[in-house]
């Protein structure tokens, strides 16, 4: 499956109300319009950010609360384009993993390219202990390893999490970092094992 | 910019920077409730410093800039017609975004003082967008004049209207660009500000559709942001979280971050504006 079905989908609900259509027109499509004439591309942000992929274009449609049968599609989608490490093993070093934890840097039009880019899970997530300055917009991670068990599930459950939030909850606010190539496959090993090593200080 | 002016600036910035990082000491013991200790405690220096912000260097000269004939025109920016007629400045920020008839368009503060240099004193659009942010060592004109202004609208309720269709119609881009997800992160406007009581590190993010935070948040600005030493205004603001949310850069004064501050200031209406604002 199947961008183009999807696509369908989206131009198909337009088509299936007309009326609906020209008494109000679609907002959103005039908004995208005003967006697409006033941006400029900036070091290495260019103009194709604006343009949204399927999971995107239903979220935004949707506002964030897709009909049940297009998110399953949709998620499911995602999922099979999640890529697992070769060699089946899935748990890195937790100590790199902090680090990248930490950084929140990459991908702003004002990092010079080439910045390595930094995981941002502070910024959301509270996971060690001793790091007091988290944010808040995801759930506490803390103990995460310890009450969920470092067992082969949990661990793919927590690498599929990075690779792709969206792979089991479409809209998610959590990026994809994988599936964006935001960061690699070590360094999603690297941050299961900050959250999974029985060592990680955010299990102890 | 007068030497002295830049002198004081400076002081003031050194006491307002050693007051911050006594704040920083005194909440680290703190542990359990480190993060509201250190609001808290930022609340007060916010408070302690409200008689000494360098923001008014800006005002002052800015009201310069408003009154010198500058420009090929060599005129003042005085028959400058902010909303309310040609001429009066008082009380006009808090009437704005709005539609202005002979540019066609819904303005911001910052959009309208940038027409009348351009139609009154004949400056172009490029040399106004060429580095419109200043930096510490670039004092930009526009964020004094914009602090001037915005300075004779203290103690007045924000009242903008959407009464006009073209102000209806800012409103409703506003909302959906709010709304919008897209770029390599899947962000949008409201995956940081869709929420109540939520933080990014330690810094607290405002639910922007909340007519109670969005009242907080849109009176904080322009604000004098201490760590930049510089004047900041809502189209900076604007800039820089497009640049958080991983965007491409929004031209300067574009209809797009005009229509987000109406989408702003109409969920802000009925707030007490109270000056330019001092931030960390
Ligand atoms: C922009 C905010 C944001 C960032 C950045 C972020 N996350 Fe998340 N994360 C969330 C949200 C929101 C959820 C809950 C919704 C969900 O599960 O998709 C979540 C969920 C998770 C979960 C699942 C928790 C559970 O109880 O099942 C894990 C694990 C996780 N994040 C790890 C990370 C790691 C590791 C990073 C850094 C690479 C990270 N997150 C970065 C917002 C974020
Ligand atoms: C990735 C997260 C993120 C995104 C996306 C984001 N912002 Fe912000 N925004 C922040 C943070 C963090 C702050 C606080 C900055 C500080 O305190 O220095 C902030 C501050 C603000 C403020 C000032 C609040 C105050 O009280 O001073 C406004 C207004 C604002 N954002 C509007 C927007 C708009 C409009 C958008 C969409 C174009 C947006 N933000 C997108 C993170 C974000």
């Amino acid at each position: 499956m199947n961008r183009n079905f999807v696509l369908c989908i989206l131009a198909c609900t337009s088509l299936l109300a007309p009326s609906v259509q020209a008494e109000a027109p679609d907002l959103s499509q005039e908004a995208m319009a005003m967006i697409r004439r006033d941006f400029q591309p900036r070091g290495s942000a260019g103009l194709n950010r604006l343009d949204q992929d399927a999971v995107q274009a239903v979220c935004n449609r949707f506002a964030n609360k897709p009909p049940q049968q297009l998110m399953g599609l949709l998620q499911a989608d995602q999922q099979a384009a999640i890529k697992f490490p070769a060699d089946g093993n899935l748990l890195g070093d937790w100590k790199a993993g902090e680090a990248l934890a930490q950084s929140g840097r990459g991908l702003t039009w004002s990092d010079s390219p080439g910045t390595a880019v930094g995981g941002n899970c502070y910024n959301c997530h509270q996971l060690s202990p001793a790091e007091l300055s988290f944010g808040t917009l995801g759930p506490s991670l803390l103990k995460f390893g310890k009450l969920r068990g470092n067992t082969a599930e949990t661990q793919r459950y927590v690498y599929g999490k990075i690779y792709n939030a969206k792979a089991a909850n479409l809209c998610s606010n959590m990026p994809r970092f994988g599936h964006v190539g935001a960061l690699g496959e070590k360094q999603i090993k690297d941050l299961v094992a900050l959250i999974l090593d029985p060592e990680s200080p955010v299990n102890k | 910019m007068p030497s002295r002016t830049i002198e004081r600036e400076q002081s003031m910035r050194n006491k307002m920077l050693a007051a911050a990082s006594i704040v920083v000491l005194l909440a680290l013991p703190f542990v359990a409730n480190a993060q509201d200790k250190t609001i808290q405690a930022i609340e007060r220096y916010r408070e302690m410093l409200a008689d000494d912000n360098p923001a008014e260097l800006y005002e002052l000269r800015g009201a310069e800039l408003w009154r010198k004939p500058r420009g090929s025109q060599q005129v003042s920016l005085e028959q400058c017609d902010l909303g309310l007629g040609a001429g009066i400045v008082k009380g006009a920020y808090v009437r704005t975004p709005r539609y202005f008839v002979d540019a066609g368009k819904v303005m911001d503060i910052e959009s309208r003082i940038a027409w009348c240099m351009v139609t009154l004193q004949g400056f172009t659009a490029g040399e106004i967008a060429k580095r419109p942010f200043g930096s510490e060592t670039y004092k930009s004109d526009m964020e004094a004049l914009v602090t001037y202004v915005v300075s004779q609208s203290k103690g007045m309720k924000i009242d903008v209207s959407t009464a006009q269709p073209q102000e209806q119609h800012a409103y409703d881009m506003g909302k959906q660009i709010f709304a919008l997800r897209s770029g390599s992160y899947d962000f949008a406007c409201a995956t940081c500000h869709g929420d109540r009581g939520k933080r990014i590190r330690l810094q607290e993010l405002p639910y922007l559709s909340d007519p109670k935070d969005a009242g907080r948040a849109y009176i904080g600005w322009p604000a004098y942001r201490v760590s930049q030493g510089e004047m900041r205004t809502m189209q900076w603001r604007i800039n820089d979280c497009f640049r958080q949310q991983r965007f491409p850069e929004p031209q300067y004064l574009s209809d797009s971050v005009n229509a987000l501050i109406m989408f702003l200031a109409v969920n802000a209406n009925g707030t007490v504006y109270n000056g330019p604002a001092i931030k960390r």
